[in-house]
């Protein structure tokens, strides 16, 4: 028989406090998560819960238009007055925007998402991950200036229309009705064309992270039963990423409804939610008002990821 | 008969690395052909060569005498069972076992009916409403056998299908299996490295090392007579000795093999013709029914012996460090031309 000569095994325990301490948290689990937990539920609960109930708790509050004084008697006047004609109109001015906005990432980001997780391998896919995340290195306002520069009248963009034969076409389509306006840069299309471009790192992430879980067996084994290209998608890709789209979604979407610089920056007069939120606290001080818009979002996201779960978006993960 | 699936001198690249390389072969219909091997030695990607997901690099695949290079997945008729099952998590049992048919365009009512009768037959009746993640590895592999047969193929593919499962559960699978494939008369292509299930199920089996098919045989000529020392030793284990070790042993230079169970430990040398051998007794595994030998021969080699429990004098008396006797007949060997 062979036999070898091994070390003596060390039986000691290890010593000192920090050794103490890891064989106290493996006998107390509750403790270990209680230590686990106490700091983020400090912070999520008190600062971000709290000042979010804050923030609604003031929508109910009473705003003098004369003294402008603001009192905490209770009223549902600034709820009411969102349904006012020139209030409402900011709210669907902002919302189709929003929608529009997030249909788009979701139409571009898919295919540059499934592409990053079924094709790109080694290098390539750290280059995807960089050039995906890169402009959310650069400051969003640099960005939202530069927007300015492309879109304006003798910028890039019509340069690049003029060069390729198609002012006509652009002509029309600053022609359209709410699409158009004077210029790009004072069109909702070229609101939505720097919306888009912004948050669109915001999409490809989660759709990404989506597709990753889905094996390559599952789409082999659609086509090997007879499914088309179009069906697979239709029928195992798309449900299966529906989570990641809606999550994508979440953030293109609120982030276009709490947008306030774009708005300023690029696109037609006429408030977004943003800035109607930014001016009633700023320059009018009438929070309560102000709080009732900022509920607008969070009720309106409520309501699509109640339709979103309906759908059965959730039943994958 | 007709010629089920044709390999005409296929290879498949992969940056360099032949994982299939110049395979002929050709499976008959109605068959149940394994493809045996070691993993990477060529024999999934021979069957992701048939199914669609891989394209030949060169040479050329008939599927019923149509080539197949070109033609889409969704295309052939040839149906999967993936070896992780591939079920759809998102879709009840019933919806994944309707899905061929749904993809056709089959009316819901027809195509439930169906669904259900496949159910049915794989003994799953009324799981029909729950998702795959509730159910065992087990009924999993029935829904995966399911679908894939929902769409009447006339080649069904297995990937490893009872990899995942345990000993009692995979032998109750290989039975039903085979006794499925016997029922439908469906061609069976089934892709294993387990041989003692390749050995048990199939009619032929084309055994795989390194992109090459090595032999092609039926189980039992498999067995008994191994063209090569890789097939000896792959299939079964075996006791393989190279010229030289041969010459050691039997005084000739001819290579041959012997099986582990066809030599004896014996207490002294026996009269007749037999190949006698001295050694001593390096191990003793005691593996239940049988006990395994290793025994160290002339020049050290290590030779292998399987003897059936229950002669318990022999397994008392044996301690590793013991010299031992080994015996076996002349004609239990098997010669191999390399």
């Amino acid at each position: 028989m062979m036999s070898y000569a091994l070390d003596k095994p060390k039986t000691a325990q290890r010593q000192g406090p920090l050794a103490a301490l890891a064989r106290l948290l493996y006998r107390r689990p509750t403790l270990y998560l209680v230590l686990l937990l106490t700091p983020p539920l400090l912070w999520f609960g008190a600062v971000y819960l709290g000042s979010l109930l804050t923030l609604l708790a003031q929508s109910f509050f009473t705003f003098d238009d004369f003294t402008m004084n603001v009192t905490p008697e209770w009223t549902l006047a600034n709820y009411r007055a969102l349904f006012d004609l020139a209030n409402l109109d900011v709210v669907l001015r902002t919302l189709s925007m929003a929608v529009s906005v997030s249909l788009a990432s979701a139409v571009i980001a898919f295919p540059i998402a499934y592409y990053m997780v079924r094709y790109a391998r080694g290098w390539q896919k750290g280059f995807f991950y960089i050039a995906v995340m890169l402009p959310m290195w650069a400051s969003y306002i640099v960005k939202a200036y530069s927007w300015t520069v492309i879109l304006a009248k003798g910028g890039i963009l019509y340069w690049v229309f003029g060069a390729l034969g198609l002012k006509p076409l652009l002509t029309a389509l600053l022609a359209l009705p709410m699409v158009g306006g004077n210029s790009l840069s004072t069109s909702n299309l070229g609101r939505f064309l720097v919306f888009t471009y912004i948050w669109l790192p915001f999409m490809i992430l989660p759709i990404q992270a989506a597709l990753e879980r889905v094996p390559v067996s599952l789409t082999q084994a659609s086509a090997d039963l007879g499914a088309t290209p179009a069906q697979t998608f239709r029928h195992v890709i798309l449900p299966l990423a529906f989570p990641g789209v809606v999550a994508g979604s979440i953030f293109t979407f609120s982030l276009t409804l709490g947008d306030y610089i774009i708005p300023q920056l690029i696109g037609p007069s006429g408030l977004f939610i943003g800035t109607m939120v930014y001016t009633l606290q700023g320059s009018i001080g009438n929070i309560p008002m102000a709080a009732a818009f900022t509920a607008v979002p969070v009720v309106i996201i409520a309501v699509y990821l109640s339709i979103a779960k309906r759908l059965g978006a959730f039943d994958a993960l | 008969m007709a010629t089920a699936v044709q390999f005409q001198d296929v290879s498949r690249v992969f940056d360099k690395v032949r994982a299939v390389d110049g395979i002929s072969l050709s499976i008959e219909e109605g068959e149940f052909f394994s493809m045996l091997g070691p993993s990477g030695s060529g024999k999934t990607t021979s069957l992701r060569l048939i199914a669609g997901f891989e394209q030949p690099s060169s040479g050329s695949i008939k599927i019923f005498g149509q080539e197949a290079a070109g033609v889409p997945p969704f295309q052939r008729d040839v149906n999967t069972v993936f070896q992780d099952y591939a079920l759809f998590p998102h879709m009840s049992v019933l919806d994944n076992v309707a899905y061929g048919l749904m993809v056709k365009g089959v009316d819901k009512k027809t195509r439930r009916e169906r669904a259900e009768a496949m159910l049915d037959m794989v003994k799953l009746a009324q799981y029909g409403e729950r998702k795959p993640s509730a159910l065992s590895g087990g009924q999993r592999q029935r829904v995966a056998l399911a679908r894939a047969l929902i769409n009447q193929p006339r080649v069904l593919l297995l990937d490893e299908p009872l990899g995942a499962l345990d000993l009692k559960l995979r032998e109750a699978m290989q039975t039903e299996l085979k006794a499925l494939q016997r029922k439908l008369g469906i061609t069976f292509i089934y892709v294993t490295h387990d041989q003692g299930e390749a050995l048990s199920m199939s009619d032929r089996i084309a055994v795989f090392n390194k992109g090459r098919i090595e032999q092609i045989d039926s189980p039992r000529a498999l067995y008994t007579r191994p063209h090569t020392p890789f097939v000896a030793d792959f299939v079964g284990t075996s006791n393989v000795f190279d010229s030289e070790s041969a010459r050691a042993v039997v005084g000739a230079q001819t290579p041959f093999s012997i099986r582990p169970e066809r030599i004896r430990i014996v207490d002294a040398a026996p009269a007749t013709d037999a190949v006698v051998v001295r050694g001593e007794l390096i191990d003793i595994h005691y593996l239940g029914s049988v006990s395994r030998y290793e025994v160290a021969g002339p020049h050290g080699k290590l030779i292998t012996v399987v003897q059936a429990n229950g002669d318990e004098e022999v397994s008392r008396r044996l301690e590793p460090g013991a010299p031992v006797t080994l015996a076996w007949e002349r004609h239990a060997m098997h010669l191999m031309t390399v």
